[in-house]
């Protein structure tokens, strides 16, 4: 893996319209000056702001009794607890950070569960920049806590009505408009996805994650865990937990994607009824970079479905490709059904309301763990608190195991 | 001497951009060749993708409107093949669907497919020099031109990477963002066009240009050539929504290809006529 090529083994790379390479090239020399060689002191201003603004370090929780279910020791890493309630700030803050030591003057960020565009505009606030936030219609109206959280924080929310308006639509309108005012403006793409230096970039500052947790697990279950589950949409977070597990080959890593309602695609649609790009997904170019994306045959880009919203994208970053093709991580999927039991079975058994992503992880941990050794190290990306009306809605009418009776809250407006 | 080159040899060139399939297959047959009656010497068409990070919404739109009534890359050729002009065609298209065509998982599939059909080039805006090796071998092999787009921030070792890649004629971007029609022109073109001045290929504006007063004032700046999109896609558009007859479309298409061509040919002979938006 090399970043100064911006390829991993075959995937990465920078396709994107020529306008914006300058401002691809003026970033890749940031991202090698201020981010890899702590040039002003950049890394230690965006570490102290992560421990201040943040609350870094996030603790390593034993899940007690999780680990009783599975008769293993489970370890949660807490990204719910940094600020704004998910990882995503690492990555906002890192990038919102260093375009103001690049002298950009306005930042702009696409956002699909809201969660990117959430820790953006927290960034923002907190160093001072102007910035919007593009989002998927339908997003905006699966996510309005995150919505107005944004507003709150002084951001302007632009609607994306294109397409089936989600995170897809939203990406391609913010390279628009980074296109038509890229001389003073940064793209703080939300994953690790994207043209080079992005992937790289955004892995680097989500490294965190698995920084802390490597020496926490060393510190609190004296070695390493066997076996790293998250969830993978983009792969962000999973990017940032497994960075400093992948040179550990007795850690085994893996990448829970969407499995949605069925792998199977509906080809005459140009449907995806999940978001299962590691799993599915064919090599394609989209976004900026060559990856695995979910594609029909001539190469249109299909529309991918998952309850959670950050992680229905039809591509995934190219690092995370390169290492499910070397077979250094594996690639598994839980469908929605099996992320609400996850979402329902943490909120009662350890008194924690996972995002509906990381409920992914935490799906499959449940079916899984008889192979996942004795010591799991479960990343819980973020926190439910923006998916309980999306978690009410698709929890009524189905038969989920740990739920509450939600039939009754739909009826009567409240459990009794 | 290609057929690209043949187009600029006598004059300034109109090289007009429809979408192919919008808003449907037969409609828009009849409107490309419209566009060659109104003048045009080269024509881009576009092959729709689902993802145009390069288009503004009027673009983006005909490819949503294309992309719905069937167009695919397979049916792109047979439209080529159907078309009825003889003026060179350059496909623009983004990389994925040329990647992805037929068995090879390469570009060389979707090139000798393109020029079978009678494809003279392609513009890719997605596909910078520096990822182009693979698509310049395939056209090469085929006798095809690989045009690039030089942007207003184009500058030093990226517009000599550009240089040495680039065939048939490199297109000038008058303006950042992406494409769309503007009511006044940008005073960056003659800046660009300075930046590749002598390069040995002719060199093409577009981006924003919608008038033949825009047309004149381009070539006036040294421009070979004008490309002019979206106010052709605006028409298209409005006959979609009103639901007129693609004849009636057609006929206002080639009116405007008219305005434009004579607005460059204007450019190039010098003939001053007044400028309504200066004064």
């Amino acid at each position: 893996m090399s970043s100064d090529t911006g390829k991993f083994g075959e995937y990465g790379g920078q396709y994107v319209p020529e306008a914006l390479m300058p401002a691809i090239e003026e970033l890749e020399d940031a991202y090698e000056r201020y981010v890899l060689d702590n040039e002003d002191g950049f890394m230690d201003d965006f570490r102290e702001r992560l421990a201040d603004f943040g609350g870094r370090p996030t603790p390593l929780q034993r899940a007690d009794r999780l680990s009783e279910r599975y008769d293993a020791e489970v370890y949660l890493k807490r990204e719910d607890l940094l600020h704004g309630g998910a990882h995503k700030l690492n990555n906002a803050l890192g990038q919102v950070l260093l375009a103001k030591y690049m002298g950009k003057e306005r930042i702009i960020a696409e956002t699909g569960a809201g969660q990117h565009g959430t820790a953006t505009a927290m960034a923002c606030a907190h160093l001072g920049m102007p910035c919007e936030v593009y989002m998927g219609r339908r997003d905006i109206n699966r996510q309005r806590p995150n919505v107005f959280r944004m507003r709150l924080n002084g951001a302007d929310v632009n609607p994306v009505t294109v397409g089936r308006g989600t995170l897809k639509e939203a990406i391609s309108e913010t390279m628009r408009d980074w296109a038509a005012n890229v001389e003073d403006t940064h793209y703080v793409i939300g994953s690790v996805v994207g043209p080079h230096p992005f992937p790289a970039m955004v892995r680097d500052f989500q490294r965190v994650i698995s920084e802390e947790a490597r020496e926490q697990a060393r510190e609190q279950a004296g070695r390493l865990p066997d076996s790293v589950v998250t969830c993978a949409g983009g792969g962000s977070n999973t990017m940032g937990v497994f960075a400093e597990f992948v040179d550990d080959a007795d850690v085994a890593l893996y990448a829970v994607e969407a499995g949605g309602s069925s792998l199977e695609v509906d080809e005459e649609a140009g449907v995806a009824p999940n978001s299962a790009t590691l799993s599915t997904g064919t090599e394609g170019v989209l976004h900026g970079s060559r990856t695995r994306v979910l594609q029909d045959r001539d190469g249109q880009i299909m529309e991918s479905h998952s309850v959670s919203a950050g992680l229905d994208y039809a591509g995934v970053g190219p690092e995370l490709a390169a290492l499910v093709d070397r077979d250094r991580v594996t690639a598994v999927t839980v469908d929605d059904d099996g992320a609400l039991e996850g979402f329902h079975r943490l909120s009662q058994l350890e008194g924690i309301i996972p995002a509906l992503e990381s409920a992914h992880a935490l799906g499959y941990v449940e079916d899984h763990h008889d192979d996942l050794g004795d010591v799991i190290l479960v990343n819980v990306s973020g926190r439910g608190d923006k998916d309980l009306e999306t978690v009410l809605e698709e929890t009524h009418g189905r038969d989920i195991e740990g739920a509450p009776d939600i039939d009754t809250f739909e009826t009567t407006g409240g459990f009794q | 001497m290609s057929r690209i080159a043949e187009a600029f040899a006598d004059g300034p060139a109109f090289v007009p951009y429809l979408a192919a399939g919008d808003p449907d297959y037969e409609s828009s047959l009849a409107y490309v060749e419209a566009l060659e009656r109104g003048g045009a010497d080269v024509i881009e068409l576009g092959l729709p993708f689902s993802e145009p990070i390069a288009e503004g919404p009027t673009i983006q739109s005909a490819i949503v409107r294309a992309l719905e009534a069937g167009m695919t890359p397979t049916r792109y050729f047979e439209f080529v093949e159907d078309l009825d002009v003889d003026v060179p065609l350059v496909c623009m298209t983004y990389y994925n669907l040329i990647y992805q065509f037929g068995e090879g998982g390469g570009p060389a599939d979707f090139v000798r497919r393109a020029a079978e059909a009678g494809v003279d080039g392609f513009v890719v805006p997605d596909l910078p020099a520096e990822e182009a090796g693979p698509l310049r071998e395939a056209c090469d092999e085929h006798g095809c031109e690989l045009i690039f787009i030089v942007a207003p921030t184009t500058k030093g070792e990226r517009l000599e990477r550009i240089m040495s890649q680039v065939s048939g004629y490199v297109y000038v971007q008058a303006r950042l963002g992406t494409t769309g029609a503007r009511a006044d022109l940008s005073d960056r073109t003659a800046e660009s066009l300075e930046r590749v001045a002598d390069w040995d290929v002719p060199k093409a504006v577009g981006f924003g240009i919608s008038t033949g007063d825009h047309a004149q004032r381009v070539i006036e700046a040294g421009a070979d050539g004008v490309i002019v999109g979206s106010a052709l896609v605006d028409i298209v558009a409005t006959g979609a929504e009103r639901g007129d007859p693609a004849v009636t479309v057609a006929s206002k298409l080639e009116g405007k290809a008219r305005e434009l061509k004579e607005g460059a040919l204007r450019g190039a002979s010098g003939n001053e006529r007044p400028h309504p938006e200066r004064t």
